[in-house]
């Protein structure tokens, strides 16, 4: 089911069809097993499954990250949902945008300046506490996710907790690359979690440049 | 505008780089006019910190005039200031807690993988230091951006000379939070390893709060001498066995509290530290971990150690058994400078504590390479370097 950008363009609409639906119910398998991870004779224990020590699930990697930000979770719920503000601390997104049919066209960076093209939609959400998504006809890559808002103990704010499955383009070796070239969704979505709670917590993101035009 | 830059272990050069501007909101750009070489720097300029980087601007002992300031800053422009080593945003948990050197958010994103994998947790920004801790450019400059200018700098009144104030950057908080992290008791008997400036500073600092006796220890004639200036009594480590001598003159008990003011780098010629010296030199990541070892040994039952003195690796042949065996409790960490400005700057103004006596040499910016070698070779008569830029 693995399939790359680049053999994406010759892909028919009617395979789309069938190959989504199919990636996705992947996907979902994939969450599954990792809620109900146990080794033989050992009950679960109380760690998240993304914290497995088995880290493919069939052909997805999975992918999560928490952070814990001091903001109420209607506020950060609501910069989670705006695209313009998403783009404001997700580096990796060159452009987010809203279509007509509530799809989000994503253009996320990927390994060695290439460009990755993802349509998403929501599936589930719960106003300032939990949404899900997942990709959608058109996506070069085939992913879902979750992002989980919980009141964080002794009024420190949220827990924002993201999880990701996903196909990596190229499978065991696309994710080597992706992971060389720093475009891991794993290692993408720590620094976004960690940009937002800066400007959340600031109201601007740290930088060591000494001039606008230094700025990465 | 010139600033001193790393070029290298043991090679620092003054060169030309373009001037700072206003990057973020909350951010000034401060004109300095005093900066200081920082015992630290000296493990930079050694090579014995990793992440560091070619033409890094360093310092982070600098004080100066707010010329500039983004619509998020509380500064003015014309403020005279002086500018903690550490950065901090002030509205973090650490933050809120006081643990401004735990500092989230101001060690930029992708500079924080490097200490989360090393330390297990991201490090906070620091001025003039490795990537690690965000790559800051430093204020041996004429000028420096200073993020979160609302949070750090503090204002000093015009009639107060630099030298008086410039220290309220690190060394003075440093010594001071030392002696604090010993948490001394009336009457205590508190020995200090390292008659560097903090370690001079953590002297100072010990007998305000009420030490009975504080024991330096070193071999620089010149720098025990300015620790018996402050009221400590002294031990020279080449003339003396250090432990017997502590024991004996604390009547067989220890001391009750012990700073390690040194750090990473301890001199001597005990075998621990001739191995972790070579060891040093072949492997990054390895510290000297000579001082402690011997603060560990030192300290009686029960009592306290403080380490303000820089770690930057991995220590082997630690004495763990004595930590646990006597009961000790450990203290350290980078200085939480913005907690003690303000009472410090205090303290200086109504004249308890004088720090102009540390100061052995001035000189301009461009003269820095100089300072760097001589504060390094020559300890014994080169105290501090302060550099006018």
């Amino acid at each position: 089911m693995t399939r790359s950008p680049t053999t994406r363009s010759s892909t028919t609409r009617s395979s789309t069809r069938i190959a989504v639906p199919l990636a996705l119910a992947g996907a979902a398998v994939a969450l599954y097993y990792l809620s109900q991870q146990s080794r033989a004779g050992h009950p679960p224990d109380s760690a998240p499954g993304r914290t497995a020590r088995q880290s493919w699930f069939g052909d997805y990697k999975v992918a999560g990250r928490s952070v814990t930000i001091a903001a109420p979770r209607q506020e950060l719920f609501q910069r989670w949902t705006d695209p313009s503000a998403l783009a404001g601390f997700m580096e990796n997104v060159r452009s987010v945008e809203e279509g007509p049919d509530g799809t989000w066209r994503w253009v996320v960076a990927g390994p060695a300046g290439t460009e990755v093209k993802l349509v998403t939609r929501v599936v589930e959400a719960r106003k300032g506490e939990f949404l899900a998504w997942r990709s959608v006809a058109g996506s070069e890559i085939e992913a879902e996710g979750k992002v989980f808002f919980h009141d964080a103990p002794a009024g420190r704010g949220t827990v924002v907790e993201a999880i990701i499955a996903y196909q990596p383009p190229g499978g065991t070796i696309g994710h080597w690359i992706a992971k060389a070239f720093r475009a891991d969704p794993r290692l993408q979505g720590r620094h976004e979690l960690k940009r937002l709670k800066m400007l959340v917590e600031t109201g601007e993101i740290a930088t060591s440049a000494n001039r606008r035009e230094e700025r990465t | 505008m010139r600033a001193l830059t790393f070029q290298g272990t043991h090679d620092v050069r003054v060169e030309t780089v373009p001037d700072p501007e206003i990057v973020n909101p909350r951010d000034a750009i401060i004109e300095i006019t005093s900066t200081a070489i920082c015992g630290s720097d000296l493990h930079l300029y050694a090579g014995v910190i990793p992440g560091l980087q070619k033409g890094d601007i360093l310092g982070h002992e600098f004080m100066g005039r707010v010329v500039d300031v983004g619509p998020g800053s509380s500064l003015r422009k014309g403020d005279r200031v002086v500018v903690p080593f550490t950065i901090s945003c002030g509205g973090c948990f650490f933050c809120q807690l006081g643990q401004f050197s735990a500092c989230d958010n101001s060690n930029p994103v992708e500079k924080q993988d490097a200490s989360e994998a090393v330390y297990g947790h991201a490090v906070s920004g620091l001025f003039g230091f490795s990537h690690m801790t965000g790559g800051y450019p430093g204020g041996q400059a004429q000028y420096a951006r200073v993020p979160f200018s609302d949070v750090g700098p503090i204002v000093v009144p015009d009639g107060v000379p630099d030298e008086q104030v410039l220290f309220l950057s690190d060394i003075l908080p440093t010594g001071w939070m030392a002696a604090e992290n010993a948490q001394i008791q009336p009457g205590d008997t508190v020995a200090v390893w390292g008659c560097g400036p903090v370690g001079l500073f953590a002297v100072q600092s010990a007998l305000i709060m009420g030490a009975g006796r504080v024991i330096a220890i070193d071999h620089h004639p010149h720098r025990l001498d300015l620790a018996r200036g402050l009221g400590a009594e002294v031990i020279d480590y080449t003339q003396t066995h250090v432990l017997e001598a502590l024991m004996e003159m604390s009547g067989g008990i220890g001391p009750d509290a012990v700073i390690d003011a040194v750090g990473m780098e301890s001199h001597g010629f005990a075998p621990d530290n001739v191995l972790d010296t070579l060891k040093q030199k072949v492997l990054p990541g390895t510290d000297r971990g000579h001082v402690l070892r011997m603060a560990l040994m030192a300290v009686r039952k029960g009592g306290r150690v403080s380490i303000p003195g820089v770690y930057g690796g991995m220590v082997d042949k630690f004495p763990m058994g004595a930590l646990m065996q006597k009961g000790v409790e450990v203290r350290t960490g980078q200085t939480h400078v913005q907690r003690y400005t303000r009472d410090l700057l205090n303290r200086i103004m109504e004249g308890q504590i004088d720090t102009t006596f540390l100061i052995s040499h001035r000189l301009p910016l461009e003269e820095a390479a100089e300072g760097y070698r001589n504060f390094r070779d020559n300890q014994n008569e080169w105290t501090k370097v302060v550099l006018k830029p």
